[in-house]
């Protein structure tokens, strides 16, 4: 899938993206955001679709602002070398 | 095969990023001094976030837009952090769309993707399709992040 194809060879009709393609991703897309899971895609709109998805990815975010300063706090306090182990040990069996 | 909710492959994304964000958290514990004041505190938070970002677009490797574009974006940063003297900037102008692609961009901008593009690394310089490709993907992993995150605080937490 080459990024860089020559735009010059670009003219009306032969983008390649169509409609259907477009439909696919964004359903997709939908899949994956919890408040719209569970509802038809005839109902939303893809335009309502990609504002979910990025109030979706900054809630993330804010989970990663937030996760952080709590395990900056933790980290204060911990022993290393045991939980370290308990987590690795926890992760991968 | 029981998939109950723990991951027995090795090289699961879950467990490459758990493994990478593991070891730079054992790296600031012992090379910070001890946390004295809100400052320091907010400052290692930072430290902790950009340590689990760069830990999963690591883990993530060079396979995915998104993620080459992220480690990108740390190490030029990283690089300037280290000669914080002397002002580098690096101007990296990409191949921004051509506007001459005109049935492109108008169907980006009916859609409201640009708000998108600012979010997901790289997204500035991505095709429409690609875009919502690489955004399904860096959510997917965001999820994990935080999960694997989440698992790490509770398992730090003090026992009740």
């Amino acid at each position: 899938m080459s990024s860089r194809r020559s735009r010059s060879r670009q003219s009306a009709g032969s983008s390649r993206i169509s409609d259907d393609q477009i439909n696919d991703l964004v359903s997709k897309l939908q899949q994956l955001l919890p408040e719209l899971r569970n509802r038809s895609s005839d109902k939303v709109s893809s335009a309502r679709v990609l504002q979910e998805t990025c109030n979706y990815i900054r809630n993330l975010h804010r989970e990663v602002d937030d996760l952080s300063e709590r395990l900056s706090v933790l980290l204060e306090t911990t022993e290393t070398s045991s939980a370290q182990a308990a987590i690795i040990r926890s992760l991968l069996m | 095969m029981d998939n109950q909710k723990l991951s027995t492959n090795p090289t699961s994304l879950k467990t490459r990023f758990a493994l990478r964000f593991i070891r730079s958290l054992t790296r600031i514990k012992m090379a910070n001094t001890p946390v004295s004041s809100m400052g320091t505190l907010r400052k290692r938070s930072q430290t902790i976030k950009l340590a689990a970002d760069c830990s999963m677009a690591s883990a993530v490797g060079s396979k995915r837009s998104w993620s080459r574009s992220a480690l990108l974006k740390i190490r030029s940063r990283a690089r300037l952090h280290a000669f914080a003297k002397e002002k580098v900037v690096t101007k990296k102008k990409k191949k921004c769309n051509r506007r001459d692609v005109g049935e492109v961009v108008i169907q980006q901008e009916v859609m409201g993707a640009n708000e998108l593009r600012q979010i997901v690394p790289g997204g500035e310089s991505m095709e429409f399709l690609n875009l919502l490709k690489e955004t399904a993907h860096y959510i997917k992993c965001l999820n994990t992040q935080v999960e694997v995150m989440q698992n790490i605080v509770d398992l730090y937490s003090p026992s009740t």
